[in-house]
Formats: structure tokens, C-alpha cells, sequence
């Protein structure tokens, strides 16, 4: 049995916001589950009491002082936009209220 | 005057110091051998040919001012494409990005500029980093300069083959996952991985953050020390960048004395899966260590095995959440905005249109990695495999001073080899990932070439966090004992690409 | 769309309402969460961002120190315990005006957490648990064009500004608040007005509703009396005032209560709340897109605040509420009834103000439970949104003080205040309310009174003074108020000889 379902894949398209045709999906299950199989072996690691790692240095506490920085221009900020108008960033009709 | 191609990072300085050449120059000859070759190499995505010319031409006249400069002033380099470099294109690989100018500098790109290192252009890399050949690029892969029908290595590989080209002396690599050291040891040159931490990451489109490290690659040891100096060291904007000294690489570079040092060769990197080509030239380097006065010893790792499985689900879990942020709302690619779809739509076909196979592979897995229900088992889980890999590194320094290995269980394979098969194209990272994982400092070194193949073999030193200055002592040990029998560094074994105008 | 409701007292006899608050806080830092740009509210679009905020490619975020400092002050004024090690946490969605799509919080490892607090209402104290206080950023703000008056729905796209993205954000999360079912609405609202208090006091937010800064989530379910039988819960998203926050939860109490006796289901969405129309409409049913795939934030490092931080912070609280009320119920000599009216009344604040002014005690209550109170609470409004201040307050007190207005003299100025007259002098002169001090005047009037009177003064005369009081009445009226009664006294007595 596979340990990942192409309608599972369908799912995770979906939370990842992207469109796959379905050639892809056909083609990215099989390929996941290979994936997910050799991934898979972290789990025969016995670990229960080891701590997790995130960082090569254990740092903590790295904090700035509440201070202002120059901030870019509106010009700057909105010159990589799709679209733009009113000096804000022009996107599509929103389906959902957030 | 001859090539000022062929000459290196200090050479070049040292030329230009004495005012025997000038930036102007020693850019445009840069300029044209990129016109030259790259045609057939292509490693760059943009040449900012009126960018260099006038960087350089400030240096230019700052010098004939007197004003103090930094060692590597004027010095041309090739930038990988996923650092930002304020107005000029930017677009780590990637079609989702593709025209996208930043307003604003990395760090790395901040600090070269303070150095008055000349920056050429932009280098072809793998989408976003993923991927080990240069294969994943959206805008087509780069060629190997030691054989045009293999790949650089990746995810840097235009950055490794740019200077193996002679299109640069200096380029600037990321590593995630061996990233700059596997595309050093497919083209015989030096690439390094500083400690996490050593240099920022403010500016680099992250990939996985708590792995990603820019770094030096270059054609010498020397000239790799020298850049490391250059952009190394604290940065405020960079939450986990290490607020200590830089270590001491240049002078380590520079003096290259292995009598006493204490090698440990790592057990589980080597045998089954690695080309004989590969091992042959490995063990006689660590030979050459040994004679040189190194205290050679085998150690355990035993925790490496599974580095690979865990780096597959760390980084692909901080992936997709890094890469979320490409939605086609305020910069980038924007498909299906026909004035009826959603912008939920207009997110979903853009991000499907914009990113490529692998990148799209690897936002699922992260995605499932991530997702409830799976989280302890996978990202969790890897974290703790994590510590015992640390602790593995931790044990062995306990013994030695640095740990070495080859860079890479084969010498550069043919382009469109392990295209189709992720996983085989993932074994290509065996070596270089646990150092990733513990955020340690390594490098790959040349050490000659696989007897099968012709092609060059990387020695890959791991030294520990924030003692980046090892790995320069081993490698310019290496590199002058390997010049003597050669009569040369490893480079000028390449053959010539042919010119074309 | 409108759902039926039930009358409030039929649903609280079968339902025992269930009910959690979620209260968002803006802090006044001067720069963002996580970047250095600055934090004014109403600056043009798009001017307070950078790559940082505006979730650039390479962009990195560094914690603001204030910040975590006020979530350790808010989390100790809470009663919080302060977390020794905690991480931020990346909370995976995708919405426009999230500029990484993804929301740097804080998931398991809140830095304040396990806290309670004290409210009072109708004189009787509630103890609210508090669950958490996790610090996050804010996210920019879309207008929708195109569709009716800014609405969603029917727009036909959007405008993102990102000036509020990345703002310092503090979630106040309570536990299950449990009281008894017909206190619940009032408890909730009461505690959102005690925290907005309690914010002012410490100096980390300006607290402005109307701005946004304080921002309410009520989690509303609804179990059969006397049962433990778990509903299905609601969220009801942004409401944005105290009596909103009554309303809302109220409404949601009779609402659910009606689905549920006419046999239906309660879903488990997000609903809004409309301020005009008093009701709340269907959201966002929960579903596993819901799957927010936390995971420790990689480009940032734990937070450990030392254990001394903390306690510095401890001695820099100003004094907990509840001990601050007894204290000023004590110094004003008020009774537990007239105190509780001050606090339900929302009036603990201005009254405060107006005393420190010179004010007495009650005179300040009197006007602020009195005239401002009817008023504010005609204008449906909160008693600080009024044009009028404890400022003017102290100045017509002054003035009655002095004998130039009597009390009824007074609530018309306070009338032609609030209808923005201008300052009090202003409203004296244009209504020509002072009061008459000539004597002249006034002893004509008590002349036409004794005249008009004569059985009073019979009264008065064979031994009844206290009869006196109907001239003063008929004095008054014949001046129209506009004169001292103390002053028509004495020259009364003077007249009459007593
Ligand atoms: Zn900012």
C-alpha cells in the first residue's frame, strides 16, 4: 500500500496553493511515496529523549532596540508588483474574508 | 601583459596594488572572456556589464585618490543568482521571479561593495537552490567546463563553473546541503561552507533557513580566504548570524602547516556507491597528509546514515513555507489575473506555472511533513536526528581536529543522468549534508582526477563551528603538496574551451 | 440570511452559553515586530515598509526588545507565569494581505501563560481565566473595490497597503470564562473594558478601538442547561467595542439557541460581527484547509527572558486593578453601590481625571453617571468618545462652585457642550444662563412671592419656617432658575425675619 494516495497529494496542492494538472498528480504520487519511504527511516532512530536541534550555536535572546530604520520609498516597495493602483498593490477579488 | 584571466584573486590585487593593472582592465578582460565562452559554458543569467565597468571604475579612482582599500579591491566576481543585488535582476533559478529587480542589497552584496569587489553578474543555479546539477534552472543548465555534456554540480553550479571557466577569479556560492562544495569538487575548485551562522543570510532567498550558508569559491585556497574575510562576520539583520570574531582563515591560508594536526577520516563516507576514481584519489591525499606530519586516524559517525533522510524532511518543511510568500500578489509572475478570477485562483495557477517539478516536489513533501498528524513523526523527529549528528561531530572532535571525506561519492555525471530519478539525485549529498545539519564549517578541495573519467575528485575537510580557520590549513597544506607533483594547481590540467566571438 | 432568534431570557432558561474571548492588542512600539519601520496609524500607503515587512525575497526579521518586553508586562498584570525558554512559530496560510503568507507567532511555547484576573460587574467579582499571551505581527489591510460600500463581496479586487503588516501584536487568549448564564454577556464586555484599562495603565498600547488597536474575538457555544454536553462552537471575529461585545454574544446566545430548537446544527465557522445591524452572519466554516502546519520559526532564536528581566518588570506595574478600586472607593467615600455604578458605567477613567482637576468626588460622579453617561449612552457611543473631557467638567464645576451656575444652570451647559457649542463661558453667554447675584431683582421677586403668598406667610409666621421653602420654589420660578437658592434664602429669612 502506498503510504501516500494521490487525492492525499490533491490535498497538499491545495494547502500549497498550487494548481496541478493532472498529469502532475499522477505523476507526483509515485514519486512522494518513494520520497516519503526513504524519509521514512528517521523514524528508526530512537530519539524519544533526545533533545531537538534547530541551530549550530545554542544562541538565544537576539533582540533590536526599538529603534526606526529608513523604510523604502511607496515607489520602491510597489516596484516589483503585478499590478498596482492608489499607490497600493493591486490584487484580484478575495474570496474569503480572512 | 599576459592573461589577467588566468591569474588569481591575490595576483590580481597585487597587480592592481602596484598599479600595474586597473579595475577597468582586469573587469573587461572578464567581460570578454564571459562573451567568449560562456556561450558555451552558460553560467551567467545576467553580465551587468555597465554595472562592473562602472563599480570598477570607482576603485579605479578611489585608488588614484590614495583612499585606503580593502585587499581584494577591484577584484571581479560572479554573484549566484539568489542574493540580492539592489536593481539588478534577481531570480535564484526561477521563473516565478523572473524580471524581478530588489530594491534593496544583501549583506554579502553590502559587504563586497564595501571591499570594492567588482560584481560581474549573476550565476546560474538550480530553482531556488534544489538540486545538485543546475538541471532545475528555468532558464537551462550549465555546462562543466572540464567535459560541455556534464553538469557543474548544484545548486551553484553556475558560480563553480564560471570560475572554472575563467570567467571570474572570485564567485559567491550558497550551501544548503553541499550546495558550493559539490560543484567545487566537479570542477576542481575550491568551495567552502562557513559555520552557520559565520555569514549572513540577510539578502539570500532562503531555501531552508536553518541550513543556508553563503560562501567562497574560488580557484585557490588563498583566494577562497580572502573572500571569506571579505564577507564574513555579524550581521544585526540576521537573527542567527554568530556575533563573534571572524576565524583567522587568511592567515591560515597563508601558512598551510598540517605537522601535528589530528585527521580523522570518517568510516561511513566511503565504500559501497563511491566511484573507485573517487576513493583512489582520496585516500592519497590523506597519504599526502601524513606525510606532510598529520596524525591520520578513522573515526565512527554512526548517526550519518541517516542525515540524508533528515535534511529530506527539513528542508523541504522550511521550503514550503519560505517559498509561500511567491503568490503573485506583490512581486514576481502573476497568471490568470483576467479581471474574473479569484485571487485565491490567480495564487494557485501562478504558483503552478511558476515554480518547476522539483521545487513543486519538494513544496508537497514539506507540505506533508508539516502538515497535522505528521509533524512529530517527520520534522520532529528529523530535529532530533539533528542533535545526534551534532553529537556524532561533537565525539569525533573530541579525538581529531577536522574530519574529511570526499566531497562526493562520484565525479560530475552527464547532463540529463539522474534527471528523472530524485532520489539517485539526492545521493549526491551523502557527504556534504551532515555538516549542514550540524552547521560546522567544510570545504571541498581538489585532489586530482578519477582515473575512469579524467574528471576532478573534491577532498572535503569538516572542521568545527566557528574553527573555519582548520579547513584553510588543511587545504592550502593540500594544494601546495599537490602543485609540487603537479607542477601546478589542479586547473591547469583543465582543458581549453574553445573561443568563440 | 437573518437567522430567527430567541429572546434572550428563553434561551439562557434551556442553554448555558460557553464562552472563550481572544483579544488582539496593537503595542505603541515606535518600530514593527520585526523590522524598523515605524508604527503611525493613518500614514499614506505603503510608506512604512520595507523589505522585511513587506515579506521581500532574503528579507530576515529581528525581534523588537520592546516588544517582548511588553508581552512580559501584559503576561505579569495578568497574573501570568513568564515562560524561562520560548520560540516563535510560523503559522502556514496564504491571504493577500500576509505579505510571507505565513504569520510569525507563537504556537505551544507562549511567553506568558496559566494567568487570571478579577472583573466586576453589578458589584459582584468574576475571576477570568487567562490561557495565554502569545506576541505576533499584524497584517496589512485590503480595501475592496468595486462592490457595495468596501464590502467582500461583490468587489471586484482588492487594494493592499502593508503599513500595518508586521506591527507588534499581543493575543490575549482566555480560558472557558465561567459564570452564571446571565452574566456571561456582561462579564465579557466587562472584561475587555477592565483589560483596555489595564493596558492604558501599563503604558503598551493606546488601546484606540476605533483604530483597531484592540481587536475581539468571542468564541461562543451553547449547552443544554444544567448539562456538560459540548456544543459546536462559534467565532465571532472583530468586534470592536465594549458594547459591541455584549451585543455580539448576546445575539450569538439567541441565535444559536434558535437553530438549535428548531432541530438544526450549529456549524463551526467564523462569523462577523455587523456594528449597524446588531446581528452576525456566517463566515468561514472551519475545514482542513484550517491546517496552519506550525512548525518553530528557523530565522529567528528562543527568547529567554532572565528571570531578573522579569522581575524588573514586575516593579515597574503600576498597581492592580481591583486593589486600585478599593483604594479610590476608600479615598472617595463612595458605598459598593455607588462604586459599582462608576465601573459599569465605564466611568472609573474620567472620573479620576476630573477629581485630579480639584474636583470632589461627587460632584465628579454626579456629572459623569449623570449627564454624560444619559448622553453617551444615547449616542450609543462610550463615555470617552464624547466631545466633552474631564477638562471641561472641572471648569463647570468651578464655576457652580463659585455660585455662577447652580446645578440645573449647569446640565445646560453640559447640554450645549455636547452639541458643541463651544467652550463653557461660550455656552453661558449664548444661552444667557448665569446666575442673577444683583439682589435687586431678586427681592422684587420675593416681594411678589410674599404678595402672592399670604397664606404661607400666615404659615410661616405662626411658628412653621420650614413652610418658607414654597417661596423659595415660587422665587425660583419666577427667575427661571437663574438664581442662587442659597442666596434667595437668606434674603427671604432676611424679609420675613426669621
Ligand atoms: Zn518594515
Amino acid at each position: 500500500m502506498p503510504s501516500i494516495t494521490r487525492e492525499e497529494v490533491a490535498h497538499l496542492a491545495r494547502l500549497a496553493r498550487i494548481e496541478l494538472s493532472d498529469d502532475e498528480l499522477d505523476h507526483l504520487a509515485p514519486q512522494l511515496d518513494q520520497i516519503i519511504a526513504l524519509v521514512g527511516q528517521v523514524s528508526q532512530v530512537a530519539a524519544d529523549d533526545i533533545p531537538p536541534t534547530s541551530h549550530a550555536l545554542p544562541l538565544t535572546n537576539v533582540m533590536r532596540a526599538d529603534e526606526n530604520i529608513p523604510c523604502l520609498t511607496p515607489e520602491q516597495a510597489l516596484s516589483g508588483a503585478p499590478a498596482s493602483e492608489a499607490q497600493r498593490f493591486r490584487v484580484p477579488r478575495i474570496l474569503e474574508e480572512d | 601583459m599576459s592573461d589577467l584571466t588566468r591569474k588569481t584573486a591575490a595576483e590580481l590585487a597585487e597587480l592592481m596594488a602596484a598599479k600595474q593593472a586597473s579595475s577597468v582592465e582586469v573587469t573587461q578582460a572578464h567581460l570578454d572572456r564571459i562573451g567568449a565562452v560562456d556561450g558555451a559554458v552558460r553560467a551567467f543569467l545576467h553580465v551587468d556589464t555597465e554595472g562592473a565597468l562602472a563599480q570598477a571604475a570607482a576603485v579605479d579612482a578611489k585608488r588614484a585618490a590614495g583612499e585606503e582599500l580593502g585587499p581584494l579591491a577591484g577584484v571581479p566576481l560572479a554573484l549566484k543568482d539568489v542574493l540580492t543585488q539592489e536593481g539588478v535582476p534577481t531570480t535564484a533559478g526561477s521563473k516565478v521571479l523572473e524580471g524581478w529587480k530588489p530594491p534593496y542589497d544583501s549583506t554579502v552584496v553590502k559587504r563586497l561593495k564595501a571591499a570594492g569587489i567588482v560584481i560581474l553578474g549573476k550565476t546560474n543555479m538550480d530553482e531556488f537552490a534544489m538540486g545538485s546539477s543546475t538541471e532545475n534552472s528555468a532558464y537551462g543548465t550549465t555546462h562543466n567546463p572540464w567535459d560541455l555534456a556534464r553538469i557543474p554540480g548544484g545548486s551553484g553550479g553556475g558560480s563553480s563553473a564560471a570560475i572554472s571557466a575563467y570567467e571570474a577569479p572570485l564567485a559567491i556560492g550558497t550551501d544548503t546541503g553541499g550546495s558550493i562544495r559539490q560543484p567545487g569538487a566537479f570542477t576542481g575548485t575550491v568551495g567552502v561552507k562557513p559555520t552557520y551562522g559565520g555569514t549572513s543570510r540577510y539578502g539570500l532567498i532562503a531555501l531552508a533557513s536553518s541550513l543556508d550558508t553563503p560562501g567562497p569559491c574560488a580557484r585557490t585556497t588563498l583566494d577562497a580566504a580572502l573572500l571569506h574575510e571579505a564577507i564574513a562576520g555579524w550581521d544585526p539583520m540576521d537573527s542567527t548570524s554568530i556575533n563573534q570574531d571572524v576565524p583567522p582563515v587568511v592567515a591560515a591560508a597563508r601558512n598551510g602547516d598540517v605537522a601535528g594536526l589530528r585527521i580523522g577520516v570518517v568510516k561511513e563516507l566511503g565504500g559501497e556507491g563511491y566511484q573507485p576514481g573517487v576513493e583512489a584519489r582520496f585516500h592519497e591525499a590523506v597519504e599526502l597528509l601524513t606525510k606532510l606530519g598529520a596524525e591520520v586516524v578513522e573515526v565512527s559517525c554512526p548517526h550519518f546514515e541517516y542525515a540524508l533522510p533528515a535534511y529530506y524532511l527539513i528542508l523541504p518543511s522550511e521550503a514550503s513555507s519560505n517559498l509561500a510568500k511567491f503568490d503573485a500578489m506583490r512581486y514576481g509572475l502573476r497568471v490568470g489575473d483576467d479581471g474574473t478570477n479569484s485571487a485565491e485562483t490567480v495564487m494557485s495557477l501562478s504558483r503552478e506555472a511558476g515554480f518547476g517539478a522539483e521545487v513543486k516536489r519538494r513544496i508537497m513533501l514539506g507540505t506533508h511533513a508539516l502538515s497535522s498528524g505528521y509533524y512529530d513523526a517527520y520534522y520532529g523527529q528529523a530535529q532530533k536526528v539533528r542533535t545526534l549528528i551534532a553529537r556524532d561531530f561533537a565525539k569525533a572532535y573530541e579525538q581529531v581536529d577536522v574530519l574529511v571525506s570526499p566531497a562526493t561519492p562520484t565525479t560530475a555525471f552527464a547532463i540529463g543522468d539522474r534527471i528523472n530519478d530524485p532520489i539517485a539525485m539526492y545521493k549526491n549529498d551523502l557527504c556534504t549534508i551532515p555538516s549542514n545539519l550540524a552547521g560546522n564549517a567544510a570545504a571541498s578541495f581538489p585532489c586530482g582526477l578519477a582515473d575512469e573519467d579524467g574528471l576532478p575528485v573534491g577532498f572535503h575537510v569538516m572542521a568545527p563551528v566557528m574553527r573555519d580557520d582548520l579547513l584553510y590549513t588543511v587545504g592550502a597544506a593540500l594544494e601546495s603538496a599537490l602543485a609540487e607533483q603537479w607542477g601546478g594547481v589542479l586547473m591547469t590540467k583543465a582543458p581549453e574551451l574553445e573561443v568563440t566571438r | 440570511m437573518t437567522a430567527e432568534v430567541l429572546e434572550i431570557e428563553d434561551a439562557l432558561a434551556q442553554y448555558d452559553p460557553v464562552m472563550g474571548l481572544e483579544v488582539h492588542v496593537e503595542l505603541n512600539t515606535k518600530s514593527k515586530m520585526f523590522c524598523g519601520c515605524p508604527t503611525e496609524f493613518g500614514a499614506p500607503p505603503n510608506t512604512q515598509t520595507c523589505p522585511v515587512c513587506l515579506g521581500l525575497p532574503g528579507a530576515l526579521p529581528v525581534v523588537n526588545a520592546r516588544g517582548v518586553e511588553s508581552a512580559i508586562k501584559i503576561g505579569l498584570a495578568l497574573n501570568c507565569e513568564i515562560a524561562e525558554w520560548c520560540r516563535f512559530a510560523r503559522k502556514n496560510y496564504f491571504y493577500p494581505d500576509m505579505p510571507k503568507n505565513f504569520q510569525t507567532s507563537q504556537y505551544d511555547e507562549p511567553i506568558a501563560f496559566n494567568g487570571w484576573t478579577e472583573v466586576v460587574v453589578d458589584g459582584e467579582t468574576f475571576r477570568i481565566e487567562i490561557e495565554r499571551a502569545h506576541m505576533e505581527e499584524d497584517t496589512g489591510k485590503s480595501t475592496h473595490v468595486g462592490g457595495a460600500t468596501g464590502r467582500i463581496q461583490g468587489a471586484s479586487h482588492s487594494l493592499v497597503d502593508y503599513n500595518r503588516a508586521g506591527i507588534p501584536l499581543i493575543e490575549i487568549v482566555t480560558k472557558t470564562i465561567e459564570v452564571p448564564p446571565a452574566k456571561a454577556a456582561a462579564v465579557a464586555r466587562a472584561f475587555v473594558s477592565q483589560l483596555r484599562d489595564l493596558l492604558l495603565a501599563l503604558e503598551v498600547s493606546d488601546v484606540r478601538m476605533d483604530q483597531g488597536s484592540l481587536r475581539c474575538d468571542a468564541n461562543v457555544s451553547l449547552k443544554p442547561s444544567g448539562t456538560s454536553v459540548l456544543g459546536t462552537r462559534t467565532e465571532t471575529k472583530n468586534v470592536n467595542s465594549f458594547r459591541s461585545v455584549e451585543r455580539a454574544i448576546t445575539y450569538e446566545i439567541t441565535r444559536q439557541a434558535a437553530v438549535l430548537n428548531a432541530g438544526g446544527k450549529i456549524l463551526q465557522e467564523t462569523r462577523h460581527w455587523h456594528e449597524d445591524t446588531g446581528i452576525t452572519t456566517s463566515g468561514r466554516e472551519k475545514s482542513d484547509a484550517d491546517d496552519y502546519r506550525y512548525f518553530p520559526e528557523p530565522d529567528l532564536v528562543p527568547v529567554a527572558p532572565s528571570r531578573e528581566w522579569v522581575e524588573e518588570l514586575r516593579a515597574t506595574l503600576p498597581e492592580a486593578p481591583a486593589l486600585r478600586r478599593a483604594r479610590l472607593q476608600t479615598e472617595w467615600g463612595f458605598t459598593d453601590l455607588e462604586m459599582r455604578d462608576v465601573i459599569n458605567g465605564n466611568a472609573l477613567e474620567p472620573i479620576v481625571a476630573t477629581i485630579e482637576l480639584g474636583v470632589s468626588a461627587s460632584a465628579a460622579k454626579k456629572w459623569w453617571l449623570g449627564e454624560l453617561a444619559r448622553s453617551a449612552n444615547e449616542q450609543g457611543v462610550e463615555l470617552d468618545a464624547l466631545p466633552v473631557g474631564p477638562a471641561q467638567v472641572a471648569e463647570v464645576q468651578k464655576l457652580v462652585d463659585e455660585g455662577t451656575l447652580n446645578d440645573k444652570l449647569a446640565r445646560q451647559v453640559f447640554e450645549g457642550l455636547l452639541a458643541g457649542e463651544g467652550t463653557p463661558a461660550e455656552v453661558i453667554e449664548k444661552r444667557g444662563l448665569a446666575l442673577v447675584s444683583d439682589d435687586g431683582p431678586l427681592i422684587e421677586a420675593i416681594e411678589r412671592a410674599i404678595a402672592a403668598n399670604p397664606d404661607v406667610v400666615e404659615k410661616v409666621n405662626s411658628g412653621k419656617p420650614a413652610a418658607a421653602g414654597a417661596l423659595i420654589g415660587a422665587v425660583m420660578k419666577d427667575m427661571r432658575g437663574q438664581a442662587d437658592a442659597a442666596k434667595v434664602r437668606e434674603l427671604l429669612n432676611a424679609k420675613l425675619g426669621i
